[in-house]
């Protein structure tokens, strides 16, 4: 059983009031930063923990705080990034739902390590139901004396508000998200400057995703040298995952980054194997973005370890044989589904989530689902799957934002593992109109667990 | 064309959470209450009202209410089911389950029922890969569907529709 730091209470019943979180030591953060620790000192335990920011980058967080411009008279903020909507991405909203004052709290001691005395939760338009309830815990620490002005007596004045979204992926991109909350379409700034320089109103702007805000949280309470030495190498801590697609428990886990994929996919603690008695056939581990890995790369690395969930051994062997921990968005296929119709599926989502603003991702993303439909309803040909491999290429690193990587990834990924099955598509038109697949041989060939 | 008391003070609540002179930010929530106030979806009308609370330019209203999905843009049946068809949700019978709500109701996506009680729209990621397939219907999502389950939630809104009528 690994460590849980995030999740440890939601299971206790009521933790979502603020009166049951208390009890349960909640807000012990808050408290100690007021009373024994500068802001400083804040990010500096941040930046001992070596926590990775978890939205999908894993940029190091301590290092992003510390590039804050703290120019004298003018406001700084600190965003929260709540617009999870990666494909395979739901592990935010468990948080939020179940857990939600150890967000605000993490946001508390946050802001007061970054100076921000008004701090937006911007959430997808979606999740309607969880901004009650994230309101519900702000009144309710703004009761108790935990928002407001002259917090604990330190002077530090704060405020929370949520602003809701209203249905855009783009707006998970820290600059899209910034346009958003100023009122705009969601369209990505060109970097530099960056946010911490010049965010939102103009003014020095943090942006982090909602489980590395709430990491802050363990990180005070443990000390940041102490959480450093839960996982391996630079994966410190532990990692929320959100499992899906062909598994037997779907849901979101808490992991300590030192288990590896195969247990994480067949033990009964986490996914619980493949339902229905088939195999599996191949697994994207870190939202839909990140490369698809067919069986027989997924459980080794290209040195022939053991492929461990955490950031370094996912991404062993670059993209040629490699993936990566993302959002740890982890989605599960058997052996009976397409990867061309699964492709197409996310070629469609990128295409319709595209801003629009640069050509390669705007017109790339249209014609990578065409083709992809074509081929997927056997009416493709055997020079598209080089077409798509060329437009894929073109997209990649070609746009302001990493939507057009995101959008090319995939189906390069899909292209260079299992180029086979989309030639049989092109060689089988009636059957994969039929949606008669076939080639199960891409099937782990392994005997399938006993449950 | 005009928000109620109690909406109107609504609204400048939502402008309080911003530095001031930056009214504009509260576009996206007034926009969401605006669709909540007016039927479900943002005529021009609405939308040039909410231009006028917010003293921005039509122009910013149109541009924003047509960049992101969930604002309406003409008139949707009373129970809008927006059913998510991305990667996850297919992998657990989605297209199935599409299938079965358009054959149900006699629609085809993007479509309403001839009574105005239903239209079909599919939608991207929702967030709720976990428990797939799912559909969102008004504030809340509903998930793990199979066929049964999308009859129950059909009957559910006819029989709410029949006793607010």
């Amino acid at each position: 059983m690994g460590r849980k730091l995030l999740l440890e209470k939601a299971h206790i019943d009521g933790i979502r009031s603020y009166d049951v979180y208390r009890r349960e030591g909640g807000y012990a953060s808050v408290e100690k930063v007021f009373k024994n620790m500068s802001p400083d000192q804040v990010t500096e335990e941040v930046k001992k923990s070596g926590l990775r920011g978890r939205g999908g980058a894993g940029f190091p967080t301590g290092m992003k705080w510390s590039f804050l411009a703290k120019p004298e008279g003018v406001p700084r903020y600190l965003v929260c990034n709540a617009d999870e909507s990666e494909p395979g991405t739901f592990k935010d909203r468990y948080l939020m739902e179940f857990i939600p004052h150890l967000l605000i709290e993490g946001l508390i001691v946050s802001s007061y390590a970054l100076g921000s005395n008004r701090t937006y939760i911007y959430i997808r338009g979606e999740y309607a139901w969880i901004v009650d309830i994230l309101e519900q815990a702000i009144a309710e620490a703004n009761a108790n004396g935990w928002l407001g002005k002259n917090i604990l007596g330190t002077g530090f004045d704060c405020q929370i508000y949520v602003q809701r979204g209203a249905g855009a992926y783009i707006c998970g991109e820290e600059t899209a998200l910034i346009e958003s909350l100023e009122g705009k379409r969601g369209n990505p700034r060109i970097k530099p400057p960056f946010p911490a320089v010049k965010g939102v109103w103009d003014c020095p702007t943090v942006v982090n995703n909602v489980e590395t805000l709430a990491a802050v949280v363990p990180i005070i309470n443990l000390g940041g040298e102490e959480y450093a030495k839960i996982g391996i190498g630079k994966s410190t801590g532990t990692k929320l995952i959100s499992a899906c697609g062909n598994i037997k428990k779907p849901g979101v886990y808490e992991i300590d980054m030192t288990i590896s994929v195969e247990e994480f996919i067949y033990s009964d603690e986490y996914c619980g194997g493949i339902p229905n008695g088939k195999r599996l056939k191949a697994c994207i581990p870190g939202g839909s973005s990140v490369p698809i890995l067919p069986t027989n790369l997924l459980f080794k690395t290209a040195k022939g370890d053991t492929r461990i969930m955490n950031y370094e051994s996912l991404a062993d062997g670059g993209f040629a044989t490699g993936t990566m921990m993302g959002s740890g968005g982890f989605i599960v296929m058997d052996e009976d589904q397409c990867v061309v119709r699964h492709t197409l599926t996310l070629a469609r989502f990128y295409r319709h989530e595209s801003c629009g603003q640069c050509s390669p991702c705007r017109e790339g993303t249209g014609w990578m689902e065409k083709i992809l439909k074509n081929i997927e309803y056997g009416k493709g040909k055997m020079s598209d799957i080089d077409l798509l491999w060329d437009i894929q290429r073109k997209i990649e690193g070609n746009t302001i934002c990493p939507l057009g990587d995101a959008a090319a990834w995939p189906v390069a990924a899909a292209i260079r593992h299992f180029r086979d099955e989309f030639e049989w598509h092109v060689l089988n038109p009636v059957e994969s109109q039929q949606r008669n697949f076939g080639l199960a041989h891409y099937a782990d060939p392994r005997p399938v667990p006993v449950a | 064309m005009v928000f109620s008391e109690d909406k109107l003070k609504k609204v400048q609540e939502i402008i309080a959470r911003y530095p001031a002179g930056k009214q504009k930010s509260a576009l996206i929530p007034v926009l969401h209450l605006a669709q909540e106030e007016f039927g479900g979806w943002l005529s021009a009308e609405a939308m040039d009202y909410v231009a006028s609370l917010l003293s921005i330019e039509p122009i910013e209203v149109y541009e924003v209410a047509t960049f992101y999905s969930m604002y309406n843009l003409k008139p949707v049946g009373r129970y809008l089911f927006e059913v998510c068809q991305t990667g996850p949700c297919m992998l657990n019978g989605s297209d199935q389950i599409i299938d079965y709500i358009k054959e149900k109701l006699g629609i085809g996506v993007g479509e309403t029922t001839s009574d105005g009680l239903f239209t079909l729209k599919t939608v991207e990621c929702l967030g709720a890969c976990g428990y797939a397939p799912m559909m969102q219907l008004g504030k809340h999502y509903r998930e793990h569907l199979t066929k049964e389950k999308v009859d129950q939630i059909i009957e559910e809104c006819r029989s709410r529709a029949t006793s607010l009528n």
